[in-house]
């Protein structure tokens, strides 16, 4: 059964969490139901530091032993920090999706675009959705 | 989709299920990395039920497999198993498969999920074109049900169920037993790398023998296991996978299968293997695994010096290595282990190197790789 999703943070369709951080930084993984879903992670590309994306392009990419899959950002904007810890233990993320298991951190340019992303409720409904 | 005999037990277990070959089948149940480590160490039960029998029958039976298969079964016994590829006119391989003896006019013919119904087509055809016409072929796939045991407690757990004794049962042979009561036809053989068993009984009561197979392993460690960690046990093991190192325009000598050939009796595809053998062979596979961080998966290309020189045919993270292997094909000059190779994975390019196959082997091997196969 996945975790329950915090309160304190937004939700992309992509199933990538982001959390504001009150100075137009955010941090950003990919939520535990995505975690289950992908089963054992074994290999997590990190972005390098200073990379610029826009909003719901691939910042990362996680790896399964039978998959591979983009993270998306889910908002625009630079990447500031990277979660290194994840290149050995890429299992933090199966562990810990909200918390240890954070990909990266981003200062955003335009933090308008958080009030398009769903909140937890949003989210968990868009989950049962697609269960059925 | 077409559903095994177990489809209900799956669905139970809370396996997560996909298409095969035309098979809803189960690709995991609890996670791919503990199946693989509960087969290397303990037990793993697997559905095998997708996959062809093909009954071949008959005074001309032999005379009919000696003709299609690239194997010489001359000095095949009784309940001797030969590992044998099927090979067109021009070489290429249209099935790998399993030939079992079970009687000097009685071979049951075991194939991949996907290739049965072309498998039975071509031996169909040959045997029309060859005038073999004492000669049955019957498709037996829905009347048996085939579950693998494998790894280091199969052998301990199967003796429970039977009062054959498994010891005598040499790699690559194959006995009647009734297991569970349940009459079987069992084999030592196996797709993982570990010692095992390979057990064929009639589709009615496959499952009665999966219940009793999980039931009396459960002490031992034994887990149902899904086409996930085959894979990747497969693939560790340095098995080849048809459709992915195979297909009908790759030939056994650029693959791993050299072995599988006899030119020394007539078979069809001879003619082109006999070319090939002399002008040598432009591309061949190889095992590598990854240097720098990064996992090749099927379909990457590889690199030297900036030039496409090959691609990978399967590739993942295995788990008892803990690293990225796989298999590609380059060409034959760099196929010599230790050589450096570039796999570009998403735009960038990977330092990968060629290694030995197999990968992994398991330490009291050479108690069942003594016996040619």
């Amino acid at each position: 059964m996945s975790k329950t999703n915090p309160t304190d943070r937004k939700y992309s369709k992509e199933h990538e969490w982001v959390r504001d951080q009150g100075d137009d930084t955010v941090t950003l993984g990919i939520t535990d139901y995505a975690q289950e879903m992908l089963t054992d992670i074994v290999f997590v590309e990190l972005p390098a530091i200073g990379k610029k994306v826009k909003q719901m392009e691939p910042v990362a990419v996680v790896e399964s032993v039978k998959s591979v899959s983009d993270v998306f950002a889910p908002v625009s904007g630079e990447v500031i920090e990277v979660n290194l810890i994840l290149e050995n233990r890429p299992e933090l993320i199966n562990q810990d999706a909200f918390g240890e298991g954070w990909i990266a951190k981003m200062k955003m340019n335009k933090p308008e675009e958080l009030k398009g992303l769903m909140d937890a409720a949003g989210y968990e409904a868009m989950i049962r959705e697609e269960k059925h | 989709m077409k559903k095994t005999p177990l489809y209900d037990r799956h669905v139970a277990l809370g396996a997560k299920l996909i298409d095969f070959g035309g098979w809803a089948m189960p690709v995991q149940y609890t996670g791919v990395v503990e199946e693989h480590h509960a087969t290397r160490t303990k037990a793993g039960l697997f559905d095998i039920c997708h996959m062809g029998e093909i009954d071949v029958r008959g005074p001309q039976a032999f005379d009919l497999l000696q003709r299609v298969m690239s194997r010489n079964l001359e000095k095949q016994t009784i309940g001797q198993i030969k590992l044998s590829v099927l090979t067109n006119e021009q070489g290429g391989i249209i099935d790998d498969l399993t030939v079992y003896k079970l009687a000097d006019d009685h071979y049951m013919v075991v194939t991949n999920a996907a290739s049965k119904d072309k498998d039975l087509r071509w031996l169909q055809s040959r045997k029309q074109e060859g005038n073999f016409s004492d000669v049955e072929i019957t498709d037996r796939t829905d009347q048996l049900g085939k579950l693998d045991l494998q790894g280091p407690q199969a052998q301990a757990i199967l003796q429970t169920l039977t009062e054959n004794d498994l010891t005598p049962l040499k790699y690559y042979h194959a006995m009647h037993m009734a297991v569970a009561g349940v009459q079987s036809l069992v084999s030592r053989s196996g797709y993982t790398g570990e010692d095992g068993f390979e057990i064929y009984a009639g589709s009615e009561r496959i499952g009665t023998l999966w219940d009793r197979l999980l039931n009396a392993g459960s002490d031992a460690g034994l887990k149902p296991i899904g086409l996930g960690a085959r894979d990747t046990l497969r693939l560790e093991a340095g098995m080849m996978l048809y459709g992915h190192e195979m297909c009908e325009t790759v030939s056994p000598c650029e693959v791993v299968y050299g072995w599988l050939i006899d030119l020394e009796k007539d078979f069809i595809g001879r003619e082109a293997l006999i070319q090939q053998k002399k002008q040598g062979v432009t591309r061949k596979l190889v095992g590598f695994e990854m240097v720098e961080r990064g996992i090749a998966r099927a379909g990457y290309k590889v690199f030297t010096d900036g030039r496409e020189i090959g691609e990978v045919t399967s590739g993942t993270f295995v788990p008892t290595l803990n690293k990225a292997v796989g298999l590609a094909f380059v060409p034959a000059i760099y196929t010599d282990p230790e050589t450096e190779m570039d796999i570009r994975i998403r735009d960038r390019d990977v330092k990968a190197k060629v290694v030995k196959l197999p990968f992994y082997k398991r330490e009291d091997k050479h108690i069942f790789y003594n016996v040619f196969i």
